[in-house]
């Protein structure tokens, strides 16, 4: 019991960057009618908005006095931060091991950005074109997009730590009730996932709640119609695929801690979401989310050693299984509506 | 004697039933017309009986066969084509191709790995294709883009398609829809001359009241899903019952 | 041959001519001279060019005629190198078994894939095959390491059985004895060809890839996908089975992929999962599209383009940039030079993405398509005498029916 609730956990994390991905491809997909090949890049550089926060903060110059002398006997000069120049030494150092957190705040205005730019740059001259060359086009987008982050951070993985607070791991079986030991769960994955599910709630009652968002779903179920009745639905949708940038950018800030961040962790989520989106049903919003917690988890069932001894290599293609599985009994996957994406 | 043969046919779509009762049936070597309101049920039965949906209940049965349960082009097999509402047709090939397709599948059957045969060979089959681009008056069109043409000149295409198959029974779903006047006295002259030069059975659905009683030997009149009388044309057209039906909807849509 | 109309075959000629002579052609410059480094006309590279321009023509039978775009068919290619090598280690060196049976396993691999992924059409056909090649790539990396060997990569060594080989056979893949890195160098001048038999032998091989590409295209069955491609509403009305038609076209584009794989592999004997990866499958479409998919040269054109800028521009570094621009002044040679560096060397993939996205943008129909733009302004004819590949490209514009 506790070793499948453990797993459980373990699943919730990937599976909830899997469903903040799967959601923001489902929303541009079914406002927009692209098929979004570099949506993996968006959370990539979400992550990479993370890393550059700390660098930022890291920034330092020589301190004027010296500390004292090394052992060649000449003086030393500390390296001072700017932030604690500019905020003092306290709220300097908060500011430096906060810097994950604080990056939402930076991430934000910045995926927007590259959203709209995108948006009106690239998509919006693909929205009448086959779905093929959507994805050919958004394809090299991507490869354009991550080289350029190759560039600028090198091949290597940056490692960028939770604040101190949330690093380490905590006893959660305890706190249910289990014997010590038994679930050990990192605090930031559990923060992950509230996280996730915070955006995941706010997407969803963003479109629920407000006229806004009332508009792009019935743009989602009827784009023509809406058409008609004289709003400007192409305005609203580049608004939405900022939104949806966001999410992905959000969703890359944060796991930025959980696993470093590298120039093709974009592309390796990518081809996941994917698999997720469709498995969940094109066009379906519940259904990506649902998706995507649904094949995190069994991801994490599968890697159990009991698991792998009975069935050998199970935990690196049960995503594709699943998939296959349920794209072959239910056509358009979970919860997918009738005509999308068929010819 | 009865070459399409429809009996107790229902259909239901969640809670709306489409189709419930219905019963039909196509004399050989006619033209049967159905016709009815929008919502009446006629495109769901046109699709019952090629394949597309299969009825919940009753019995279609073609020249003594059932066609239930078989595939589009088990059904087209057997001898039925169908004409849709707006033109299907190979868009992306030449008007020549689009002819020697049927004419390939009508020789073939469903499939024939034919990879590394050379259409100079294929004889027969373009002969026959221009033979029927010929009669068509579609000749110097062949080398045309299909999609390039005009919609009227797409009709006569696809009726030119099924032709080339020799159907027995050749459906036509709204043929003349959203056509303009020229046109759609061209296609009725047009399936004028194929019914008394083919032995061929024509049911056609149609919404213009000028195409039906130009063209039809027998009316079925479908009305919520239900045939509701079949006649003669000149007996329909003063039937209480269809006035009821057309003037109901009518006064319901204003 | 006779059935080839006479357009085609001159087509045939052409490329023969070619490939034939690409030792000679593709080495314009002198052996030292500064440009040297832009010749191509070296065994390894010419062999790739052929070999991704096998794979490139087999994928445009199925997603040029029938538009189904596979995201999955470096499957076949990596299923192809390890069966070749395979069958380097059991059977012998001579490639002829080894090619045999790399085309045969990829068949049988694109049968059963193609057979359930063609269940599904637009995306979920395309995400369906990208879930077998990735499947089939991380399964090579773990349990399946008995027969890829993992991460090193399969590799022949001394000590395999080689049953059918004598004591004396040669230990390197060969055609009868005639080993594939075996070459002759001639020299005239300045200039420097090298005539290998590895090149020769996938040329001749691409040659009939090519002729056969050609029969298929120009075949009912080529109609036929074509047909699907267009309207398979109509095809299912007129009586015909879309999917034994496009399962065909699966299949023989699945082995044109395991016959590029198992060439691969003769030229080389070495097979690594990394082939099957979905950045390969990505290549493939790229060199496809890029040279224009449904015309029957695009493909080839392609494979040879990206190939080419691939090798050349990855060898690019800033100190020969710094050779090409010393003529400058210094101030402005290094702000050149600091512009292009990001995109060579190192950065050749950027310069690829933006190669791809250019070309989907601009140019739809690829390359063929943009020789056809420029060919019509000069000659301004009637457009009807346009031949199927112009057919073809401006299919590619025309959004697909509903």
């Amino acid at each position: 019991m506790d070793a499948i609730l453990l797993q459980l956990l373990n699943g919730l994390d990937k599976g909830s960057a899997y469903a903040l991905i799967a959601l923001g491809l489902t929303l541009i997909f079914g406002t927009l009618g692209v098929v979004n090949f570099a949506h993996g890049a968006l959370f990539m550089i979400g992550a990479f908005c993370a890393v550059t926060l700390s660098k930022i903060f890291t920034l330092s110059h020589k301190a004027s006095e010296p500390s004292g002398v090394d052992f060649l006997g000449k003086p030393k000069y500390d390296d001072i931060l700017y932030i604690k120049d500019w905020f003092g030494e306290t709220a300097g150092a908060w500011m430096l091991d906060w810097s994950v957190p604080l990056s939402i705040l930076f991430a934000v205005p910045i995926m927007l950005a590259v959203g709209f730019v995108m948006e009106r740059g690239l998509i919006k001259h693909f929205y009448k074109r086959p779905h093929a060359d959507q994805i050919l086009v958004t394809f090299g987008l991507a490869i354009v997009l991550q080289e350029v982050i190759k560039y600028f951070y090198g091949a290597n993985p940056i490692p960028t730590s939770a604040p101190e607070a949330f690093r380490g791991s905590f006893d959660f079986g305890v706190m249910l009730g289990f014997d010590p030991n038994a679930i050990i769960y990192p605090y930031w994955r559990l923060i992950y996932f509230a996280f996730s599910a915070l955006i995941i709630g706010g997407v969803f009652a963003f479109l629920q709640f407000t006229t806004f968002g009332m508009v792009v779903r019935a743009g989602m179920a009827d784009r023509e119609t809406v058409g008609l009745l004289g709003i400007n639905i192409d305005k609203r949708f580049t608004i939405m695929f900022g939104i949806a940038a966001a999410v992905a950018g959000l969703a890359g800030v944060m796991y930025a801690p959980i696993n470093s961040p590298n120039y093709h962790m974009g592309m390796d989520f990518l081809v996941l979401s994917f698999v997720v989106v469709v498995v969940g049903g094109m066009g379906s919003l519940p259904g990506a989310v649902l998706a995507g917690f649904l094949l995190g988890v069994l991801e994490s069932f599968a890697s159990m050693n009991e698991v792998k001894n009975i069935l050998p290599g199970i935990d690196q293609i049960i995503i594709y299984v699943v998939a296959i599985l349920i794209l072959l009994t239910r056509p358009r996957g979970l919860m997918g509506r009738k005509g999308v994406m068929e010819e | 004697m009865a070459i399409l043969e429809v009996k107790n046919v229902g259909k239901r779509f969640g809670g709306l039933q489409a189709l419930s009762d219905v019963n039909l049936s196509v004399a050989e070597n006619s033209v049967h017309a159905i016709i009815g309101p929008n919502g009446a049920g006629k495109s769901t039965l046109l699709n019952c009986l090629v394949g597309k949906l299969i009825p919940d209940t009753g019995s279609v049965m073609f020249d003594g066969q059932s066609v239930l349960g078989r595939k589009p082009y088990e059904i087209n097999q057997m001898g039925i084509s169908r004409v849709f509402q707006t033109p299907e047709i190979f868009g992306d090939l030449s008007v020549q191709e689009n002819m020697m397709i049927p004419c390939f599948a009508k020789r073939d059957g469903a499939f024939q790995m034919n990879a590394l045969t050379a259409m100079s060979s294929q004889r027969d089959v373009i002969e026959k294709a221009e033979e029927m681009l010929v009669e068509m008056k579609l000749a110097d069109k062949r080398h045309m883009h299909a999609a390039s043409m005009s919609r009227g000149d797409k009709r006569r295409l696809e009726i030119a398609m099924c032709l080339s198959q020799d159907p027995r029974l050749l459906l036509l779903d709204e043929p003349t829809a959203g056509m303009a006047r020229a046109d759609t006295n061209n296609t009725i002259d047009l399936l004028k001359q194929i019914k008394d030069e083919r032995d061929i059975t024509i049911a056609i659905i149609e919404h213009d009241m000028h195409v039906v009683f130009s063209l039809a030997e027998r009316i079925t009149v479908l009305a919520q899903g239900t045939p509701l009388v079949e006649d003669t044309p000149d007996n329909i057209k003063g039937h209480p019952k269809v006035r009821e039906a057309y003037l109901g909807e009518s006064q319901d849509a204003a | 041959m006779q059935s080839l109309t006479k357009k085609d075959f001159l087509l045939l000629l052409v490329v023969a001519f070619l490939t034939m002579a690409a030792p000679i052609i593709l080495n314009p410059f002198p052996a030292g001279s500064g440009l040297a480094q832009f010749n191509a006309g070296y065994p390894d590279l010419m062999q790739r060019f052929v070999i991704f321009g096998i794979f490139a023509i087999g994928f445009n039978i199925l997603f040029g005629l029938t538009g189904y775009l596979s995201f999955g068919h470096a499957a076949f290619l990596g299923v192809g190198s390890y069966s070749a090598v395979w069958m380097m280690k059991l059977l012998s060196m001579n490639v002829i078994p080894a090619i045999l049976l790399s085309v045969i396993v990829a068949g049988l691999f694109s049968v059963v894939i193609g057979f359930v992924s063609l269940r599904r059409s637009g995306i979920y056909f395309s995400i369906l095959t990208l879930a077998f090649a990735q499947m089939s790539f991380n399964l090579a990396y773990s349990v399946l390491t008995p027969i890829t060997n993992g991460e090193t990569g399969l590799q022949i060594s001394l000590s395999d059985p080689r049953i059918l080989d004598g004591a004396n056979a040669p230990s390197y893949p060969n055609l009868f004895g005639a080993q594939m890195n075996a070459a002759t160098t001639l020299d005239f001048g300045a200039w420097s060809f090298t005539f290998s038999v590895g090149y020769y032998l996938c040329a001749v091989i691409m040659l009939l890839a090519f002729y056969i590409s050609i029969r298929v295209f120009r075949s009912p069955f080529g109609m036929m996908l074509r047909a699907v491609k267009s309207n398979q509403q109509r095809m299912n009305y007129t009586g015909l089975n879309t999917k034994p038609y496009t399962l065909a076209a699966f299949v023989i584009s699945g082995m044109y992929a395991g016959l590029a794989g198992g060439l691969l592999a003769a030229m080389d004997p070495l097979a690594g999962a990394e082939r099957m990866q979905w950045t390969a499958s990505g290549e493939v479409v790229l060199m496809t599209i890029l040279g224009g998919a449904g015309t029957l040269l695009g493909p080839v054109l392609g494979a040879g383009f990206i190939k080419y800028f691939e090798n050349i521009f990855s060898k690019i570094n800033d100190n020969v940039l710094h050779g090409w621009f010393s003529f400058m002044p210094d101030g402005l040679e290094d702000m050149l030079i600091a512009v292009i560096h990001p995109f060579v060397g190192k950065g050749w993939h950027l310069t690829l993405g933006l190669l791809f996205m250019l070309v989907v943008i601009f140019l739809p129909g690829g390359l063929v398509e943009g020789g056809q733009r420029i060919g019509r302004v000069f000659r301004r004819k009637d457009r009807n005498a346009g031949s199927v590949e112009a057919d073809a490209a401006a299919q590619r514009n025309t959004p697909p029916a509903e």
